[in-house]
Order: structure tokens, then sequence, then C-alpha cells
């Protein structure tokens, strides 16, 4: 099959015999030799990007010096801050991206692609113009670095947790909507059952079980029903919303002593290690669900691409009928995965009810299930990639609040709306292609 | 990324495959969106060979190009659908039976839901086994007070003083059904063109903004004024709608996920023109815009003592409108076969992508009549909270009303009457309002899935016919959702 060689105007009726798998839009057919078509995109995107920082970061920067502190003043060893002068450390940073798009510009006249690399390390120049220009436009250029990491990584930990649920249902087949309903679900389980038994580690584990019975529900109505996936997903949604706002007005709310007051999981603090800068309190310095999240991107990562349990399960989501042909059981992997996906989800959920606030509140997961979904696309299904979104995401999440306090010109909307701009451009294809498994959203018959 | 690197032509092969196949993936398990609407309920089972067969001729005739075949689809195969079938057993399996059971069984949950807080209900649990009509009774009480309190917010109230009184909850089902309504019809129509439109929340927003904008900073005469607010809102909701279709037609991005995302940049948005100097009301501290001039909002078409107002009547017509488009105008029959098979549609001429980018603009323009609605009817101001969630719930009325234009209306009118009185509940009964949300996804649930509710009244097919039609794929995949 070839992409690009005859690429019809989409629409007209295709001369000869059609052949499934050989149209494609018009966006961006430029003619290819190779079997694998270099497009502009990355480019031009990389391009305007760089110009953008270079007027708003370099030439209109502000004239302050920003400073970032970096350790705080229990560390084991004391580094000194970093100043940077907001107005050459834009016009640096922005040239350098700009070097960048040259690169990438000068490739795609010889044909090549892009090295993966390339737009990664761009977003990190982008990301470190972006925060000297907000913290040096400022009224008070001063930010701490570490803080804003470790409260990043901590905004994360539901979206990790998200995500991961995402990735281990979407691997097998199943689209996920319902991630919010799982976060939802396992928050308020934590709570009720935490207080209940006066121990935030059953709430934890009854948490996880919430979550995989509103995946169950999920996966009865998407295999065995075979309801369309997404409308499942955004029904139960709202299902879980109702359902926990009615048990929150009628129960917890006239006695909240006696079913809305969890108590929190303990931060475990490891001695030593958590006293090193920036990282100590990131890595040693969580709560139980905090070091879950690690050990979960790590088991995830490695059990779907390490074990032959994963190659099954990603066999599954690819191609269910050669999978099938294999002796896998396909509706019981997908089945199976999908509650996995929903018990890790909870867990996530028990973040907000044990960890960052003690009682349970209507909607207290605002809508994160969708960002972890976001996420989920733009780490392109894989454990770490959706690890390193979340983290993004988080990011903008805690950035927004920082720069609330800090007061500079950026309005802390456009921080809120980052992760899902980021995300429509992510599935446009502008940041690289993220596709998903081949048979995703498509319930399997067999037969 | 390296793992997924080294495949990439693999992959941008089968990405391109997506793309000429946009409405393809979410298509094929939702038979309700490409189903046309049967003109008699029966039973899916048995329907399905002639449904395979009605496939296959329509390939035959190329699309219709060609004359089709004059004998019935149904001799051809040689089976008369549900033909087998007791006309009883048909009206009972039927699809329009199965919304009714789906409705009740839902209501039966909720209701004991109810029971299961209250505390009449509790103290009689305690004495369960000495005497269980006390119990018995409890929850029944518990269930049908809240249910009648529903009622009596939402359709007549008999303690009124007087006739105009008694019928002002249903007034107000109609107020609030009337955003519901135009919101639901967009994500039907998207649906029937195959495409998932969960982004009414962010058109109604876009369509916000513009109309109230339009209405309180421009001071234009009677009418003319009304008139452009309800363009500028539509104009608003069909950008933003056809902005996604447009992202989806020439990139292949998944619609889903793009509305999703839309609706929260259309969210944050508006927080944001709520807080500039342009759209927030001088002197005031609150997001919160200006109250639209008096000439600007619609206005209400049955005296003042009722909130209803002409957005309800524009709702009719656009019901009347979609309609049409659906089953009477080639460009609803083009949206009805990208739905139903998007490569068919493309052997067939059909343009996708230019269907694509205009069944989103529409079901934006829908949606974006209830924005205006909301800030030139209901609320006549504009707040973050314009759309509430009536862009989600236009999802649930969609599915309810089996993505079609009168069943969209009917469903809307529901679940209209379902939030109006939910309010009184709560006052009355002290039931909290989101007991509606769960029966309003209890009933989507069941309904997508008309097997689980025969199963639960003991209606469903005997094993020798399911077993029958569970051998082919096409048989499966209609009795799971027909």
């Amino acid at each position: 099959m070839s992409t690009t060689a005859t690429s019809p105007v989409p629409g007209k009726p295709q001369q000869g015999k059609p052949e499934p798998g050989t149209t494609r839009p018009a966006a961006d057919s430029v003619p290819a030799v190779s079997a694998k078509p270099v497009t502009w995109k990355v480019p031009v995107l990389l391009a305007v990007l760089g110009v953008v920082a270079f007027i708003f970061f370099g030439v209109m920067g502000p004239n302050q010096t920003a400073k970032f502190g970096i350790s705080s003043s229990g560390d084991f060893f004391q580094l000194p801050a970093i100043e940077v002068p907001a107005f050459l450390g834009g016009i640096v940073l922005s040239v350098l991206m700009l070097g960048l798009a040259a690169y990438a510009v000068y490739l795609k006249t010889r044909n090549e692609a892009s090295p993966g690399w390339l737009p990664i390390v761009f977003i990190v120049l982008f990301v470190a113009a972006f925060l000297i220009w907000v913290v040096g436009g400022a009224r008070t250029p001063s930010i701490s670095l570490a803080g804003l990491i470790a409260g990043s990584v901590t905004l994360a930990v539901p979206l990790v947790f998200g995500s991961l649920s995402g990735v281990l249902c979407e691997r097998a087949g199943v689209v996920n909507i319902a991630i919010e309903g799982q976060l939802l679900g396992g928050a308020f389980t934590a709570a009720m059952v935490a207080t209940l038994t006066k121990s935030p580690f059953i709430g934890l584990l009854a948490a996880a079980v919430a979550g995989a019975v509103v995946s169950m529900v999920l996966a009865v109505f998407s295999i065995k029903y075979l309801v369309n996936q997404i409308i499942v997903g955004v029904v139960l949604n709202v299902l879980v919303s109702g359902l926990t706002g009615f048990l929150f007005s009628t129960v917890m709310q006239a006695n909240k002593a006696q079913f809305n007051s969890p108590g929190r999981l303990p931060i475990i603090d490891i001695p030593v290690l958590s006293s090193i800068p920036v990282i100590g309190p990131i890595l040693f310095k969580q709560s139980v669900v905090g070091y879950l999240m690690y050990i979960a991107v790590a088991v995830v990562w490695v059990g779907l691409f390490k074990t032959k349990w994963g190659l099954r399960v990603r066999a599954v989501g690819e191609h269910p009928q050669a999978a099938d042909t294999m002796g896998i059981k396909v509706n019981a992997t997908r089945f199976w995965n999908v509650t996995l996906g929903g018990a890790v989800a909870g867990i996530g959920g028990s973040f907000f009810t044990l960890v960052a606030i003690d009682s349970f509140t209507k909607e207290i997961s605002g809508g994160r299930g969708f960002i972890a979904l976001a996420a989920l696309i733009f780490g392109r299904w894989n454990p770490i990639g959706a690890f390193f979104a979340a983290l993004l995401f988080g990011f903008a999440d805690n950035l927004q609040s920082i720069v609330t306090i800090i007061g500079t010109p950026v309005p802390s909307q456009f921080m809120a709306m980052l992760p899902y701009l980021v995300t429509v451009l992510a599935v446009a294809g502008l940041v690289g292609r993220s596709r998903p498994p081949a048979a995703d959203g498509i319930p399997y018959v067999k037969g | 990324m390296t793992e997924q690197d080294k495949p990439k032509h693999m992959a941008d092969e089968n990405a391109a495959d997506r793309r000429a196949t946009p409405a393809h993936e979410p298509q094929s398990p939702d038979p309700r969106s490409s189903e046309p609407q049967s003109p008699e309920p029966q039973s899916p089972e048995p329907q399905a060979p002639a449904e395979a067969a009605a496939a296959a001729a329509a390939l035959d005739t190329a699309g219709g190009v060609m004359q089709p075949s004059a004998v019935p689809v149904s001799a051809q195969s040689g089976t008369v659908p549900g033909g087998a079938d007791t006309l009883v057993r048909r009206i009972f399996t039927g699809s329009g039976m199965v919304s009714v059971l789906a409705v009740l069984l839902a209501l039966i949950l909720g209701g004991l839901l109810i029971a299961s807080t209250d505390k009449q209900v509790g103290a009689t649990a305690s004495y369960l086994f000495a005497r269980p009509s006390d119990f018995l009774s409890a929850v029944w009480t518990a269930a049908t007070r809240s249910y009648v309190a529903l009622f009596q917010g939402s359709v007549f109230n008999p303690r009124g003083s007087s006739v105009a009184v008694q019928f002002a909850p249903l007034m107000e089902t109609l107020t609030i059904a009337t955003p519901l309504i135009t919101a639901g019809l967009g994500v039907a129509l998207a649906f029937r063109a195959g495409l998932f439109n969960i982004g009414a929340q962010g058109q109604i927003i876009m369509a916000g903004i513009l109309a109230a904008w339009v209405g309180f900073a421009l001071h234009l005469p009677l009418g003319l004024h009304l008139l452009l607010v309800l363009v500028a809102g539509i104009v608003g909701g069909a950008l933003w709608g056809g902005l996604v279709g447009l992202l989806k037609a020439r990139t292949g991005a998944h619609e889903v996920i793009l509305t999703i995302m839309f609706n929260y940049i259309a969210l944050y948005f508006l927080r944001y023109l709520l807080n500039t100097p342009a759209f927030q009301r001088p002197g005031e501290s609150n997001p919160i815009s200006p109250i639209l001039d008096p000439t600007a909002v619609y206005p209400q078409i049955l005296g003042t003592q009722y909130r209803l107002h002409l957005g309800f009547v524009l709702a009719i017509a656009a019901t009347v409108l979609v309609w049409w488009l659906l089953n009477r105008s080639t460009v609803g029959f083009e949206f009805r076969a990208v739905g139903a098979n998007p490569k068919a549609a493309l052997t067939a001429g059909i343009n996708v992508p230019r269907a694509t980018v205009l069944v989103m603009a529409i079901a934006g323009a829908l949606a974006g009549m209830s924005g205006v609605a909301q800030v030139a009817g209901t609320e006549k101001v504009l707040t973050d909270g314009v759309a509430a969630t009536y862009g989600f719930d236009a999802i649930t009325v969609a599915l309810l009303g089996r993505s079609t234009p009168w069943g969209t209306f009917a469903a809307g009118l529901l679940f209209g009457a379902f939030r109006a009185g939910a309010v009184q509940m709560q006052i009355q009964t002290g039931t909290p309002i989101d007991i509606v949300l769960v029966v309003q996804s209890l009933i989507v649930l069941f309904i997508a899935a008309p097997p689980l509710v025969r199963a639960v009244f003991g209606l469903n097919p005997r094993k020798k016919k399911a077993v029958g039609a569970g051998k082919s794929k096409t048989a499966a995949t209609t009795g799971g959702a027909a």
C-alpha cells in the first residue's frame, strides 16, 4: 500500500478501483520518494513557535531579573538561586529555538525527518523561556523552582493514575472516557470507607475496589452488550457524579463526623534522601499514593512491553482477530484489563480525599479525568509518555496558581487552558502523530 | 518512544487509513445512529439477516445509483423480519417498548436509591423481619413522595390557586427543555453522521459569548437587535463546532477528544473574558456581564408570569428543520450515508470531509441556539454558568431520543421535566437534585442495552433464536444496540 502516490482529492470519485487505505486528505500530502513522507508540519510549527518566542519572550521581554530558588531551607546542602536577566535569557533561548527550527527545516529540505529529541529539546527550551518571561514580568520576580516542581508532581498524581487506567484499557482496545467517573468513585469511597473503618489504608483499598466496580460496568456494557464504549463512558461519568452527589447530600452532609472525616495518609519522609534539593521532595517525601504512582508507572510499563501478558494485551488491542486465532481470549483479556484500569484510577481518586484534602465534596475530581485522558493521548498511549505528559499538565496547573500569586501579565485562565490546547495540537498531529491502538473502541465479536 | 518510532511508516499508513474513513470506528458499534427509523417495532435478532441483505442490496445498486431490485429485500433473503415471532412478543420486545421499560427500570432503581437513604425506611429496617410490611410501605412512601413532588414540580400542581398557577410548572419544564432540545438536536444530527459531538457545552458557551456581547454592547432598534443576537449566537456555535469538523477532516483527529478539549478551552476563555472590561459589568467584581438590552431578549410568549420565551417556538422550528434536513434533503441523505458507511459514501461520490465539517457546523449552530436561549431568554445575562450542564445533558437527550429529531424533542421535554421537577422535589422532600442525574444516566444505559432490559423483565427472545443470530457478526452487533 502506498500512502501518497495517488493522493486523490477527498470526496471526488476515484478513478479505477478504489483500494482501501490509498486515500489521504490533501492537508499535507507532499509527494515523497520514500515510503515515509516527511511533512512540513514539524519544521513549520517549530519555526512559528520560535518566532513567537523571539518576539514575546525576547524582544518584548521584561527587563527585570528572574530569580529561581532551588534549595529550601531544610535541605541537605544548599544550592544558590539561579538569577537570569529576563531580557537576555529570552533572547538567548529563543535564538536557540530558532536554531532548532532552522535545523528541522534543513533536514526537511534534504527529505529527512527531524530526530525524536528535537521537539523534546524545543519544548524544554520553550517552557524555560516561558518561565523566565512569566517570572521576569511579575511584580515579585522570584519563584521557588523546587516548590514549583514538587507541587507539580503532587498535582500530577491523580492525573498519572487516571492516564495509566486509560493506558491499560485502551491498549486492550476499550476506550475509557470514564476515567473521571473512576476517579470520583474512588475519591468518594475512600472518604466513606476510611471514615467508617478509621483507617485511611483500608480506604485506599476500597477506592481501588470502587474504581474497579465503575470499570466493570464499562466492561460489561461495552464487551457483553456491545454498547458503544464512548456512550457508556460518557454516561458513567454522569452516573457516578449523580450517585456520589446524591449520597454526599443525603448521607455525608448530615453527619460529617461519622461518614466524611477520613483523616490523611501519612507523608513518608525517607531520611537524608528527602533532603536532596529539588529531587528529594519529589522522590522521597511522598504519601503512599505518591510512591504507588512511581511503582505503578514502572509496573505498567514493564508489564505491557516486557512480559507475555503485555504482549497479549497489546495484541488484543491492535488486532483482536489475530490474537483470537493464537488462542488468546480477547474479551476476557479486555474485561480484566478494564477492571484493573479502574482499580488503578480508583487509587488515583483516593488522592483527593486521603492526601490533598481530608474530606469529600461534590465533583471533587473537577474534570481531572479528562486531563488524564489528554495526558494519555499526549503521552501516546505509553505509560512513561503519559507520566511525563501528566507531569507537564500538573506543572501547568501549579504554575497557574503561582502565577496568580506573584502577579504576572498572563491571565491564569490561559494557563488553565494549556493542557487542553496542547492536547488539541497533539491529536491534530502537529506535535508528532498520536496513534491509538488499532482496535481501540471496536468491540470484538468472535466469528 | 523508540518502540513506536520504528514502525512509523506503518503507523502513518494506518493513520491514513483512519483518516480516509473519518467516522468509521465509532460508527460500527452504534447502529442506533445509522439505523434508519424502523417503520415498525421489530425484534432485533430476527431482523438482522434482513438488514444484512438490505446492505448487500444497497451495494448491488451501487449506492442507489442503479435501480434497486423490484423484489423486496426481505423476500430476497427468504426471511420475513420477525415473522417467526408472535405479534405480542414483537410488541413487547420492540424498541419503543424497550425505551418505556428502560425509563421504568431507571425510575424504580432511582426510587430504591431514594428509599435507601430515607430515615423512615432506616427505622423500619431495624425490625424488618418482625414486620416486613412496615418496611415495604416506608420504601413505597419515600419513593412515591419524591416522584409525586417531581411531577407536581414539572407538570401540574393541584394546589395552585388558579389554573394559570397550576400549570406554571409545565411552563417551567418547557423553558428548561428549550436549550436541551436544540443542543440535543445538534448532538443527534452529528450522531446520525457517525460523529460523537461531546462538544455541545463549548458550543453553547461560544454562542453565549457572542450573543451576549451583541446583546449588551450594541444598541439597535427592536427586532433587528434580537435577530442579530440570534445570528451571532448561531454563528458562534457553528464556528466552534465547524472548527472541530475541520480539524477532524483535515488531520483525522478524533472528534470525541477534540470536543472534550474544546469544551474546556471555551469555558476558560469565557472566564477570561468575564474578567476583562469589555465583558464585566461596570462596578462589579464578580465575573458577570451587563444585562442584555430589552431589545435583545426573547419576548415571553405566554405572558410575563411565565419564563417561557420565544426560544421554545424556535426549538420546535429547529426540530422541524432538522427533520426536513435529515429525511428530505440531499445534504441530510449525505450525512446519513457518511454515518452509515463512510467508505461507501466516499465511493459513491459524497465529499466526506465536507460533510464532516458541515455536519459539525450545523450541530454547533443548533447548540448555539441553546446558548442564545440561555442569554437572551432565560438568564438575560452572561455568567460562567451560562451553559450549566445543558451541553452534557444534550448527549443523554440525543441518546434517549435515538437521534431522531422528534425523539430528541420528546426526550428534551422529559429531561426538562426532570430538571424543573427536581428543584421542587428538593424543596418539598429534601431529595437531592442529583437523583435526576442518576435516573437520566440509568435510562440511557438501559436503552443502549436492550438485551439487559429484556432480561430484567423476562422478555428475551427464545434461546434458539439468540444462538442463531449470534452466528453472524452483523446480527450480534445490531442485537447489542438496536
